[in-house]
């Protein structure tokens, strides 16, 4: 009876049959060489029967030896993102001022309503001071930046320049152990984390995967864009030169873009090099067309994909949070309002990173959104009793400064909001692709801890030296 | 034994491969680089009658679809896309195994013709593996504006298989493709491709591993060149024999040596 295992010895013997044949390392090389004939009978035939004429290159590949050259290509990408930028913040601050002159005039109509109707104090305040100022913060200080920004990251989006930024940064993931194709996961994070984490699924090999999830969040989405911008242009700006601010904003918020990339990159190598440990598998990366824009198609989408969409996000939860914020504001122990309460209690740490025990507290209520940190900060301190004058250009300026703002404060403030543990909605999606809570808490409190130790480093390291 | 070698290959088709061929329809293997257009290439041979499943054990997307030409009805197998069959991976080891074992009527190498010497590494490949290929030269109208040009006489020459220029985006050369397909499967064009010549050295190696492949299972001789045999051996490919055995004694009543589980299945006392 001839049995399957008979086969099975079978092979064996016809291996070391083989095997005998051969001596040493004469094997190895007869693979090669095979390889090599194969190749070589391609290449002969092929030089017999194709010819290539004379062409003129295509402009779009001439354009793509500029953008991706090893020479221009990053210096490139550095003007175009702070091109952006300065657009965008040169840009806010004339409508910024007029919106805020009218939404605070309008304030004080109300407030003259409420006087005439004999209405209770409490009501008010929660009304006015609470809901409506709130509300008008948000709209006002966040509407115009995100107005001229979104639509211009979206042309750049539309063009296919994003795609170009990833092929530039692809080496450099390569390098840190990481999967080239990250590059576009992370590119896909400048617009939305949760939508990076989701990308990241054309990453087949599952530790290269997890590697970009975790990192995704190092770079700034459209909730944390307009944080970004809006300190860097009222703070940054003005620090050196007033003629120059808005340059120097712009190239600030660019620093902080490109602070986002290298830890992403750092962080990669290290998870490469202990938790994920392994080697990068390789893959062509091809660059799409470049494609006519549409520029209806860009205002729209910009418009009601992306600024009414955070606006209404930041609006919906700044409005109840108004209230919420209002009423601890000026309900109290002892005669401390709870917001004082917890910040500080929070002060002492928050202190030590740069920050203050109010904007701490800030970006823990602001955990379901990015969005809602800045308007949740306004209302900590507008209600704890800073009056502002409402037909102030640089009101928001001067609420920070009255509540002991310097630029190393925005500083600090803008470097923990990169850096810090992701929205909820990006845990949450951390969670469903990995399939285990055990990434979502992983991710939350390495971006933390990295978050906490980069703060410390640049607060302590500037204190040092003034 | 109730069991002749042919019908036992169409079991071989339907239990390792996924594919039922009913009233002997040919089985025409797709093969190709990737993003050389093949996924446009099955789309328009088969148009909507197509269905997706996996290779079987594998999670590697099979895709098979019918089409008719000259009112015969021919089975078209997608076969996953890749630069070579040298046994790198799971894709490449699948579209070998396909066509050496599955052994269909005709199998199409899609080829992008801008980038025609890259791609011909495949076609040598599958021209060692079988005798019954068609070069298809896709993508002709990206070729004409890269100002690339095919001098497909003298590549016929070379190659000695017959080569259909496509542009299968605009449905341009997909007839002819039919055409050829159809004359292959019913014996109407005899095809003797050129084989790859191999320096001294390797084809001196293969000298020496044939005879040992002829005394250990030269019975599959008709079925498996034992020359490609040789060279895989010589690749260093360790699957290739496991993959004879699983296929071919297993499966295959017609070889004299029958594994214990087929012959109670089949009532047959020794």
């Amino acid at each position: 009876m001839e049995l399957i295992t008979k086969h099975s010895d079978k092979i064996t013997k016809i291996f070391k049959q083989v095997d005998n044949a051969f001596n040493g390392d004469e094997k190895e090389k007869l693979r090669d060489q095979l390889v090599k004939d194969i190749y070589l009978s391609a290449e002969i035939i092929a030089n017999k029967s194709v010819s290539v004429g004379k062409r003129k290159a295509e402009w779009s590949e001439k354009v793509d030896d500029i953008l991706t050259s090893k020479l221009l290509g990053f210096p490139i990408m550095l003007l175009m993102l702070g091109g952006v930028f300065w657009l965008t913040i040169a840009g806010a601050n004339v409508p910024s001022a007029m919106l805020a002159k009218a939404l605070f005039w309008f304030e004080a109509r109300i407030t003259d309503f409420f006087v005439w109707a004999h209405a209770p104090k409490w009501i008010h305040g929660i009304l006015v001071l609470g809901v409506y100022r709130t509300m008008a913060w948000v709209v006002s200080v966040m509407l115009p930046p995100m107005a001229i920004f979104f639509p211009l990251f979206t042309l750049m989006e539309d063009l296919g320049y994003l795609p170009r930024i990833a092929f530039n940064l692809d080496n450099f993931f390569k390098k840190s152990g990481a999967h080239g194709k990250q590059s576009l996961t992370m590119s896909m994070g400048f617009g939305c984390n949760a939508a990076g984490v989701i990308a990241a699924r054309i990453i087949d090999s599952p530790r290269e995967k997890l590697i970009a999830i975790i990192t995704n969040n190092f770079v700034p989405c459209n909730g944390r864009f307009p944080t970004l911008i809006i300190l860097a242009s009222i703070f940054m700006g003005t620090v050196v030169n007033k003629t120059y601010g808005s340059f120097i904003a712009a190239a600030i918020v660019v620093g902080l873009v490109l602070v986002g990339i290298s830890i992403t990159l750092l962080v990669s190598w290290g998870l490469s090099k202990t938790v994920l440990k392994g080697v990068p598998s390789t893959f062509t990366l091809e660059l799409p067309p470049y494609r006519k824009p549409q520029l209806g198609q860009i205002l729209v989408r910009s418009f009601i994909d992306r600024t009414l969409f955070v606006l209404g996000r930041a609006v919906m939860v700044a409005a109840p949070a108004g209230v919420v914020v209002w009423v601890f504001a000026n309900v109290g122990i002892n005669g401390i309002n709870l917001i004082n309460y917890v910040s500080n209690f929070l002060n002492p740490f928050a202190v030590l990173i740069g920050l203050d025990g109010v904007i701490l507290l800030a970006f823990i209520l602001g955990l379901p959104a990015n969005e809602i940190v800045i308007p949740i900060l306004v209302m900590s301190y507008l209600s704890a009793g800073a009056m502002l004058e409402p037909d102030n250009t640089n009101a928001l300026h001067d609420i920070l400064v009255n509540n002991g703002w310097t630029w190393v404060t925005a500083l600090s403030t803008m470097l923990f909001s990169l850096l810090h543990f992701p929205c909820g909605t990006t845990l949450l999606t951390i969670r469903k692709e990995t399939g285990s809570t055990k990434w979502a808490v992983f991710t939350f409190i390495l971006t933390t801890v990295i978050a906490i130790i980069v703060n410390l480093l640049v607060v302590q390291l500037i204190n040092l030296f003034l | 034994m109730g069991l002749t070698a042919e019908s036992s290959g169409f079991n071989v088709l339907n239990k390792s491969f996924n594919i039922e061929s009913k009233n002997n329809k040919p089985v025409i293997a797709l093969a190709g680089n990737p993003n050389t257009g093949k996924s446009t290439v099955f789309n328009g041979l088969t148009g909507l009658k197509q269905h997706t499943g996996n290779w079987p054990g594998k999670t590697v997307t099979q895709a098979q679809g019918l089409f008719i030409h000259n009112n015969q009805e021919f089975i078209l197998v997608d076969l996953p896309g890749t630069y070579s069959l040298l046994s790198n991976s799971t894709e490449e080891m699948i579209a070998r195994d396909f066509i050496c074992f599955a052994q269909p009527n005709t199998t199409i190498v899609v080829t992008d013709a801008s980038n025609l010497e890259r791609n011909l590494n495949l076609v040598l490949q599958v021209m060692e593996l079988t005798d019954k290929v068609i070069l298809c030269l896709n993508l002709m109208d990206e070729a004409k504006r890269k100002n690339i040009n095919i001098n497909i006489e003298k590549l016929q020459k070379e190659l000695r298989i017959p080569i259909i220029p496509t542009i299968a985006r605009d449905n341009k050369g997909l007839h002819k493709l039919k055409e050829t397909t159809y004359k292959i499967c019913n014996n109407l064009i005899k095809v003797k491709p050129t084989k790859i010549e191999y320096s001294e050295k390797v084809e001196s190696a293969v000298a020496k591993i044939v005879p040992i492949l002829k005394a250990n299972i030269g019975q599959i001789s008709n079925k498996v060149n034992l020359r490609w045999l040789a060279l895989r051996l010589i690749e260093g490919d360790k699957t290739i024999l496991q993959a004879i055995e699983k296929y071919f004694f297993n499966n295959d009543l017609s070889i004299d040596q029958i594994p214990e589980g087929e012959v109670q299945t089949n009532g047959v006392n020794y």
